[in-house]
């Protein structure tokens, strides 16, 4: 069993942070890669990137939105109790290099994967803007991580109850505009990543996304996870989860995202009913 | 009539199944084994051949005319001791080698009539022993103070574990998976291999001392050069052919088109067809297309059966004889109200706006002049597009070598596919102290060929461990 040592709830309990004692994973882990994970017998084995990793004391951190069955079966597990399965560290850490300046956009728990990168990145010593944002003030994430590890943060609400208003592309705008750019790393929900893409290819920045297609083994052995990059079929657990935003074919991982929706919508009544009833 | 003619004529005992308009709803193993009196009734259809074409049939040499005869005396303790001292899985291979094309291939009652049914004997002396047997462990070796690593739980790995563990080695497993038992337990379904059996198997290894280390993807949490700093003095690499392939065809992305490794593992691993109680989906599939015919076709089409599907067809670019699945199997299927689409090839996927599939164009072939593998190859007929329902389709051409572990460990010679490069006869690799064998190096095989390398290979790791490279 995999312990959970520390627990937190953030955005009004919509996302978990778990710290896990694994200390293989932690051992080895990069920035950028990810963990899957299986919380009993019966569970399903779901990717969750690592937010942070602690080698000497031998544990990872995870922060996770609760979106169905088997997030909200994570949450409901405590301080000492545990996961059956951890497996990783899985996919390809992020390329970190010294090329100047660096901006990190972070969406919604996109946040929780771009954490690590954008530290790294610094260390690197790059020139490191970070943006993030979310639909309200009550909803942002990791704001104090996130300062630390950049050199500017700009924070942003969709709904303008807190820091800029308006989405994180405006102020991408107004950073690029601004100075000249020399990396974009950009992390969150899909259509987010699709239209930050399409605004750094306008002024010629490489992007880095982080893909969330579904996976399975996270091995490339079932090929759940296949993502269209440049035109060619890629494996989002192998190849991935990082590619280069201006040749990622959004609108097929979206469509792909929904393959079980109904399936997961029934499963998540049923645990609801079940979890009520005790 | 002499004794050997009675034998001649006295017809194969059938093994009892399930009825096919039963089983092709659900999930409960097909064939369900030998009475006692059914086993000696058949054991004793053996002539007990001097030079037995059986035995040479069998590529580990299973002793047959041997084991058969404690069967048919009734000792049924010693006939499975007997076998393993061969066969350290025999509950397995009696269910899923393709006997028609080995052992019982070659045996001589076959040449006029029905060879010895000997996987039905080999699995009843295995499944006997497991729920009669006094569970008492074979003797070991003392400990030798040497450790092996073995990086895949598959035959061919449980069977190096096996060997080693008995000479006295220290063997611990790495599997990737959170479960043990490779192909065993995420691809062969529950129907055609109960995964308690599988299980049992694993255990009896353990038991044995044999540590087993799920969740360990060797390669990313820890790589074989790490394994030899910790102070393993060997590896094995039995990792398989974990590779999907796919036919490259347009639309190949849309939802309800998965390989065949996804499907399998999903019903079988994640045991999906128990969804909402287990929480992995699977795709309940109305109309479904399964491309292949080899064993993983015809599992995934029986699986997509039992799911509830209204039609399950295969579809396959060669003809019948071509077919590489198991007879047993093919039969099966076709039993269980399974279509084959024969000598017809895809040629592109048809969905709706919301990316799902609805169905897909085939073309007819015809058979041509022999190809490089010397069977006949399938050319396409002109004008013969036609087009196919479907809402489901699952890919099983044909599998391909991870390159997982092989890209990130140096010093690991590949051949051009992609396969470990190892010695025929020791499994040695061209990296010290490092062996290979089963699919990773053969390419997709069997279980009993990759048993078969394994065993090899734990002779050869002995022997360095005693007396070195
Ligand atoms: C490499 C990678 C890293 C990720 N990192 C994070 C992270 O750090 N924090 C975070 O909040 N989320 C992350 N995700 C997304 C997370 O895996 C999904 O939110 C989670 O699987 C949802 O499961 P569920 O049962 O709670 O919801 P469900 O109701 O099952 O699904 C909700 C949605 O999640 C997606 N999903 C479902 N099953 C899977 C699966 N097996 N694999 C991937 N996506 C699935 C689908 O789009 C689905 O519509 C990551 C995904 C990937 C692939
Ligand atoms: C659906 C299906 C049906 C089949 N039916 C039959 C049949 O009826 N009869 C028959 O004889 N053969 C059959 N086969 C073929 C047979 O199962 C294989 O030839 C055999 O299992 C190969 O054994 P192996 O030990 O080489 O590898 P596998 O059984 O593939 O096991 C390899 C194991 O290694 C693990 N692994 C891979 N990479 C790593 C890594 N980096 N670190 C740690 N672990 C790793 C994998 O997760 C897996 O568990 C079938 C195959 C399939 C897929
Ligand atoms: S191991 Fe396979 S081939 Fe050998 S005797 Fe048994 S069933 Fe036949
Ligand atoms: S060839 Fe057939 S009859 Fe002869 S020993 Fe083998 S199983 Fe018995
Ligand atoms: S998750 Fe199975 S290949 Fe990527």
């Amino acid at each position: 069993m995999f312990k959970i040592i520390r627990r937190e709830e953030m955005s009004q309990g919509n996302v978990i942070l778990n710290e896990i004692e694994a200390p293989k994973i932690a051992a080895k882990a990069k920035p950028g890669q990810f963990v899957i994970l299986k919380a009993n017998e019966e569970g399903e084995r779901i990717p969750l990137t690592m937010a942070d990793t602690d080698p000497a004391k031998g544990t990872i951190t995870i922060i996770y939105m609760v979106v169905g069955k088997s997030t909200a079966l994570f949450k409901s597990l405590k301080v000492g109790d545990g996961f059956q399965d951890v497996i990783g560290p899985l996919g390809k850490p992020t390329h970190i290099e010294k090329v100047g300046t660096v901006v990190c956009v972070g969406g919604g728990t996109g946040v929780a994967v771009l954490y690590p990168i954008t530290r790294a990145m610094k260390q690197a010593g790059n020139r490191v803007v970070a943006i993030i944002g979310s639909r309200s003030k009550d909803l942002l994430i990791m704001e104090d991580m996130m300062r630390a590890a950049s050199d500017e943060l700009i924070v942003c609400t969709d709904d303008g109850s807190y820091g800029h208003h308006g989405f994180v592309t405006d102020q991408l705008k107004v950073v690029m505009e601004r100075e000249k750019v020399d990396q974009a790393v950009c992390i969150g929900p899909v259509p987010m990543m699709k239209f930050c893409s399409k605004l750094t290819k306008e002024y010629d920045v490489p992007t880095l996304v982080s893909l969330n297609p579904i996976m399975v083994d996270g091995t490339g052995m079932c090929g759940g996870c296949r993502v269209t990059v440049g035109g060619q079929t890629k494996f989002g657990c192998v190849d991935g989860p990082e590619f280069d935003g201006h040749q990622v074919d959004y609108d097929e991982l979206m469509m792909r995202l929904q393959a079980y929706c109904e399936d997961e919508k029934r499963c998540y009544e049923r645990f609801r009913t079940l979890h009520a009833a005790g | 009539m002499t004794e050997k003619e009675k034998k001649k004529k006295a017809a194969r005992t059938p093994m009892p199944e399930q009825a096919p308009e039963v089983r092709r709803r659900n999930f409960l193993e097909v064939p369900t084994g030998y009475t006692e009196e059914m086993a000696v009734a058949e054991a004793q259809r053996c002539l007990q051949c001097k030079n037995p074409g059986c035995v040479k049939g069998c590529p580990v040499n299973v002793d047959i005319p041997g084991f058969i005869k404690l069967i048919a005396e009734r000792n049924f303790t010693e006939a499975i001791r007997h076998i393993w001292s061969t066969n350290s899985l025999p509950a397995v291979c009696g269910r899923v080698c393709p006997q028609e094309n080995q052992c019982e291939g070659l045996c001589v009652l076959g040449k006029k009539g029905d060879p010895v049914a000997i996987g039905n004997l080999e699995r009843f002396a295995a499944d006997w022993e497991r729920e009669h047997g006094t569970g008492a462990l074979p003797p070991k070796q003392p400990s030798t103070g040497k450790r092996v690593a073995v990086v895949g739980s598959g035959p061919s790995g449980l069977t190096v574990a096996g060997d080693l563990i008995a000479k006295g080695h220290d063997v611990t497993v790495f599997e990737a998976f959170h479960k043990a038992g490779g192909v065993l337990v995420y691809g062969i379904p529950e129907f055609r291999l109960p995964k308690a059996i599988v299980a049992n198997e694993v255990n009896f290894l353990e038991r044995l001392g044999v540590k087993v280390e799920c969740n360990a993807v060797v390669g990313r949490t820890v790589s074989l050069d790490e394994l030899f700093e910790e102070g393993y003095d060997a590896i094995y690499l039995g990792v398989g052919a974990g590779l999907p392939r796919f036919m490259n065809i347009p639309g190949e992305n849309l939802i309800g088109i998965l390989s065949a490794n996804e499907y399998l593992t999903r019903a079988n691993l994640m045991k999906a067809y128990k969804f909402p109680e287990v929480d992995t989906p699977i795709p309940h599939g109305k109309n479904v297309v399964v491309l292949g015919a080899g064993n993983v076709a015809m599992d995934s089409a029986r699986t997509a059966m039992r799911l509830g599907a209204d039609s399950v067809r295969i579809v396959y670019r060669r003809s019948r004889a071509e077919m590489p699945a198991r007879a047993a199997e093919i039969h099966h299927a076709e039993e269980e109200g399974i279509e084959f689409f024969l000598l017809t090839t895809p040629t592109r996927y048809l969905g709706n706006e919301k990316g799902r599939l609805t169905g897909m164009e085939c073309l007819k072939m015809e058979l041509g002049e022999p190809d490089a593998s010397g069977r006949r190859r399938p050319v396409p007929i002109d004008g013969s597009e036609f087009q196919i329902e479907c809402d489901l389709c699952i890919v099983a051409v044909g599998s391909g070598a991870n390159p997982l572990l092989t890209s990130s460990t140096e010093g690991l010679k590949l051949n051009k596919w992609g396969y470990i490069i190892a010695d025929e006869e020791t499994g040695k690799t061209t990296k010290k102290g490092v062996w290979a064998g089963g699919d990773i190096v053969t390419g997709a095989a069997t279980v009993i060929l990759a048993m078969g390398a394994g065993r090899k290979a734990a002779d050869s790791i002995h022997k360095y461990l005693t007396f070195g490279w």
